[in-house]
């Protein structure tokens, strides 16, 4: 590969060929300030608009200034970053930017956290020259997950690079032109009325407060005040990879002991695990699978393979819209989340002596699409929900600061039982591949009656979008595809769809899997903070005496005292669900 | 006098216009249409684009790149398809040069397109032309249709082996959107937007192919290059700028309508020798060329020989050709208000300083034209100007300012007026206008009592009247009914 020599503020470097100014400048550790730029090489998500002109820098030879994001590098070239021109430059564009956003900082659920502030902040301005200037204005739109506020949107159009490129749910796009331009769905319907996922990767990206999640903390504190109800809490696998980093703890560490320690603190009377319910779902997932593979190898027409996971709520919804005329391929199995409000709400209900309406089943989720998935109607009785309130990792970060509670300085604590056990099957729920590979440990042992030996796979583990390979169990050489990002999982359907023949797929909404959820700290584009915590869960896995989710003794104990064994009656009833066509536009 | 305007004109690109019937395509031949193609199929292609090279043809839709060049890059990137695209979105208000040639001559451009996709070796090409011109979308179809029914479009032209066709898309008449960039991404179904260069279209187009996108005009000069000859068509213009150039002129003209004149011609002979200056004897004041991205050329500037780096070295620029004509009772201030309302209007939204940008360019005009503006302002004006054309994404929003710009170089006394003594000189901006009776003048008709819409106007029969200023709305309707002149705005 040719190299190129770049001279950045006096400073020289050199970097291959189709590198840009800003791939050159951070070579060299000169920081040039950026907006809408978002690169997650890894993952393939590139905002490319360099719309915004924050990152503007001077090039000898060249008449007016360019973006450092989107011009490309060539040999010899002399670039400047900080002349007066160009800040200049920059201040203005900041100014105009300014000129046009609500100074509404103190109640923004972006303060702290705002990309646009914090340059405001760097650059010094007090105040605007272009103050009594007209602003845009647009209707809120308020879904059970995301709130759109689009008089903070300052078209940096990383949600539609989402929305678009990367998740293929083509629900955000620019609309109108000019000062009146914004994103927004078609016909500017509102969020809910679309084919929106509620994936929460257009909030994950925002730079500003225009898209947030739906904040439902207060529900919660409501909740726990509340003396008639027995308030008990449940915490996905991701939410403990990620949940420190909000709470001044090193990124990569994790802090499962001190968030259920937290939670107790917080005052909920019960503090429990999805990780519990994820064992579940592998019991019932996994002999589906092996049900229908069964059934499938003797001929059985009506078993469909592959089987697809169904722990996802923003792919759920997903297939609902765009594969409808695949709707007996997906797993029958309730998400993990799910699985737990309808066994807290029987089973457990059963235990304490106390009716289901007297029960609230709060759910802290790196996710938002979980907001919509509780509010699903078939998830709940007379009226009920299964799971009441959910949370993302975020709000309860936010939740714990609010109950002064000195995160860093709490004990780990365990969480209680019985639906606070796990294996470690549970925890990779939260990393692309680990849903599948829990539910092979099980199926292995399950189908062949052996001990498997190596419980790492290896091959379905990783950041690449696709990952297709061939697992032995027993005498069956089981194809097997993962993919992360709905864009990648809509390529594995079309190759289904189109006849490739596979056994079992995974799919997770999200990139990386649910540790880069919707509902996880933001991470500002950088990748890093994906690797670490996909480390903490496989780390969290390695570490438990019980690394199969049918060695769970709660488990066992559940089937036994309740459910029987899994698909049974009671299981379908409680644990298993079905799907419906929706519209695509 | 009609000999000399003979003179003063030469037609290449609308030499056709007017002469033939634009639905025949036997009218066209007769006229050796289709013999330039016959001949570059003779020719390798890159002896075509040396052709365009040496005969300093460059780029009549704005940005005065030399086309041969152009052809060039894309002949020497390899790629499984090529396309030759035809940017017919014509936009900048008041000029209708393309519409002219597709319209009167559409042959040309179908013949130039397959030249050009011969030089660069592309076997598709695309018309993007705006569904507000149904008549030039007419024609051009059917000048498509005939020469595909010819063999000149289609299989194996002339029996060459070298196959070209045409499809037309259709534009719902956003400005931006003849920006290059833009005008690829309408063509690919998605929102006309602009993207960042390089690549160029020439490296990475459509669909990601190499892509030339050349104007009408710049097409129509074409087929009369490759017959007559680089070295004609170079000795005609300036060092720079080589051939002819169509020119709209509109607004406060005589002969408004498309003049052809060889580039280098004085911009007086333009305006008072062919356009026959500014009707009813008033006095020229500027003109706009370059349309909404260009200037306000005056007085001074009329002896300038126009070609495309003389007026960029005036703060105005060639653009598509629109020349719009300015008299004594126009404001500049509230002329470049006019061009931001329009560019206001059609920036597309992506790039902070072009989306925002233009709004408060047309806010800090609009308080000046209403008499509340301060030094201050007209300071914020130009740096808010300066920061734009150098940090905007396109060449629509780096263009923005131009007529802001140049109009506060040229008319600075007109802005100072209206900021420091809060006067429109040219009595415009109603905000800042007083109407009077000039006593001496009046003689009681009564005729502006009865006409005022808010009976402001009082005085007795055959004595002179007086308008009461706090009632008066500034309609202008006495001004306009007075026979006697003594009306009077201040």
């Amino acid at each position: 590969m040719s190299m190129l020599t770049v001279t950045i503020d006096g400073k020289i470097t050199t970097v291959p060929a189709g590198s840009t100014i800003l791939d050159a400048a951070k070579k060299l550790d000169v920081d040039i300030p950026t907006l809408c730029y978002l690169n997650l090489e890894d993952l393939r998500i590139n905002n490319k608009g360099a719309s915004c002109r924050i990152c503007v820098v001077e090039v000898e030879g060249r008449r007016n200034l360019a973006p450092a994001c989107a011009t490309p590098a060539s040999d010899n070239m002399v670039v400047k970053t900080n002349t007066l021109r160009v800040l200049n430059a920059r201040k203005t564009v900041l100014e105009l930017l300014l000129s046009d956003h609500p100074k509404d900082c103190l109640v923004c659920a972006k303060s702290g956290e705002c990309e646009l502030q914090n340059l405001a902040e760097k650059f010094g301005i007090r105040e605007s020259p272009y103050d009594g200037g007209e602003m845009s204005h647009y209707r809120k739109d308020i879904s059970t997950s995301i709130i759109r506020d689009m008089d903070k949107c300052i078209m940096c159009r990383r949600c539609e690079t989402m929305c678009n490129d990367v998740q293929t749910c083509g629900v955000l796009s620019g609309v109108n032109r000019g000062f009146s331009a914004v994103v927004a769905p078609a016909f500017e319907m509102n969020l809910a009325d679309t084919v929106c996922t509620n994936c929460g990767q257009c909030v994950a990206v925002c730079p500003v407060g225009a898209l947030v999640e739906h904040d439902h903390t207060w529900e919660v504190v409501d909740a726990l005040a509340n003396p008639d109800k027995v308030v008990i809490v449940q915490t996905a696998p991701a939410v403990r990879s990620a949940l420190g980093e909000d709470l001044g703890i090193a990124p990569g560490t994790s802090v499962t002991g001190k968030m259920a320690a937290a939670l107790r603190r917080l005052g909920f009377d019960h503090v429990f695990d999805t990780d519990f319910a994820a064992d579940l779902t592998i019991m019932e997932e996994g002999s589906e699978f092996l049900d229908r593979l069964t059934r499938h190898l003797n001929g059985d027409q009506t078993a469909k393979l592959p089987i697809l996971t169904s722990c996802c709520p923003g792919w759920v919804k997903f297939f609902e819209h765009n594969f409808p005329d695949m709707l007996d391929v997906p797993s029958t199995a309730k998400s993990p989340q799910q699985m737990f409000g309808a066994i807290a709400k029987s089973y457990y209900a059963e235990i304490l002596g106390i009716p289901r309406e007297k029960l609230v089943v709060v759910s802290v989720m790196p996710c938002l699409a979980k907001k919509y998935e509780c509010a699903r109607p078939e998830f709940a009785v007379d009226g009920n929900p299964d799971v009441d309130i959910v949370i993302s990792t975020r709000e309860l970060a936010r939740l714990i600061k609010r109950m002064n509670i000195d995160f860093a300085g709490l004990p780990d604590e365990d969480f209680d039982n019985p639906l606070g056990e796990s294996t470690g099957a549970a925890p990779i729920f939260g990393v692309t591949g680990g849903v599948i590979e829990a539910a092979l440990r099980t199926a292995y042992e399950l189908a062949t009656g052996e001990t498997l030996q190596k419980l790492e796979f290896e091959d379905l583990r990783g950041m690449d979008g696709v990952k297709v390979a061939t697992v032995q169990v027993g005498p069956h050489a089981l194809r097997i595809g993962v993919a992360h990002g709905l864009g990648n999982a809509r390529k594995l359907l079309e190759r289904v769809r189109a006849g490739e023949a596979f056994h079992a797929i995974e799919v997770m909404a999200c990139p990386g899997g649910c540790i880069g959820g919707g509902g996880q700290p933001y991470h500002h584009g950088d990748i890093e903070l994906l690797k670490l915590r996909t480390k903490v869960l496989y780390d969290e896995d390695a570490g438990k005496p019980l690394r199969k989710s049918h060695q769970n003794p709660y488990i066992i104990e559940l089937y036994e005292k309740f459910l029987g064994k899994p698909l049974s009656e009671k299981s379908h009833h409680l644990l298993h669900t079905h799907y419906f066509k929706r519209q695509r536009l | 006098m009609a000999a000399t305007t003979q003179i003063k004109q030469l037609r290449i690109a609308t030499r056709n216009c007017g002469f033939i019937d634009p639905e025949s395509l036997d009218d066209y031949i007769a006229l050796r249409g289709y013999e330039a193609l016959a001949k570059v199929l003779t020719m390798t292609p890159a002896e075509v684009v040396e052709v365009i090279k040496t005969s300093g043809l460059r780029g009549r839709g704005g940005g005065g790149f030399p086309t041969g060049v152009k052809w060039g890059i894309a002949l020497s990137n390899k790629a499984d398809q090529k396309y030759m695209v035809c940017n017919a979105d014509e936009g900048d208000p008041g000029a209708f040069m393309d519409r002219a040639v597709l319209e009167g001559d559409p042959h040309s451009v179908v013949e130039a397109m397959a030249i050009g996709g011969y030089a660069i070796g592309a076997t598709l090409g695309a018309v993007y032309i705006r569904a507000e011109y149904p008549l030039a979308i007419k024609r051009l179809r059917l000048a498509i249709d005939d020469a595909r029914a010819m063999g000149l479009l289609g299989k194996n032209i002339f029996g060459s082996g070298f196959d070209f066709d045409i499809e037309i898309k259709y534009g719902a008449g956003a400005f931006v959107c003849g920006e290059e960039t833009a005008l690829i991404r309408s063509m690919e179904g998605h929102r006309g937007e602009p993207v960042s260069k390089p690549p160029f279209p020439a490296q990475s187009g459509y669909w990601n192919k190499p892509t030339i996108v050349n104007n009408v005009e710049t097409f129509a000069n074409i087929p009369a290059i490759i017959l007559k000859g680089a070295d004609w068509f170079s000795s005609i213009g300036t060092a720079t700028s080589k051939g002819t150039k169509v020119f709209a002129l509109a607004g406060k003209i005589v002969n408004v309508g498309l003049v052809e004149v060889p580039m280098g011609t004085p911009l007086r002979e333009v305006i008072f020798d062919i356009g026959g200056g500014c009707p009813d004897g008033k006095e020229f004041k500027a003109v706009q060329t370059g349309g909404p991205s260009g200037g306000a050329l005056a007085h001074k500037d009329l002896d300038v020989a126009i070609d495309y780096e003389s007026l960029i070295a005036r703060k105005s620029m060639m653009g598509s050709g629109g020349m719009v004509v300015m008299d004594e009772d126009d404001c500049m201030v509230s002329v470049a208000k006019f061009f931001l309302d329009f560019t206001m209007d059609e920036t597309c939204g992506k790039c902070t300083p072009c989306r925002i940008g233009s709004k408060r360019l047309y806010e800090i005009l609009d308080k000046i034209t209403k008499g509340h503006g301060t030094h201050a302002d007209l300071a914020r004006l130009k740096s808010l100007c300066e920061a734009i054309k150098d940090t905007a994404l396109c060449g629509l929003g780096q263009t923005m300012p131009n007529p802001i710009l140049s109009t506060m170089d040229t008319f600075a006394g007109e802005y100072e007026a209206h900021v420091t003594q809060k006067k429109c000189p040219a009595h415009v901006c109603t905000a800042m206008l007083t109407y009077t009776i000039d006593a001496a003048k009046c003689t009681g008709c009564t005729l502006c009592t009865k006409v005022c819409p808010v009976d402001c106007i009082t005085g007795t029969k055959k004595q002179p009247h007086v308008i009461d200023a706090s009632k008066c709305i500034k309609c202008g309707a006495c001004y306009d009914k007075c026979k006697f002149d003594s009306v009077i705005k201040l």
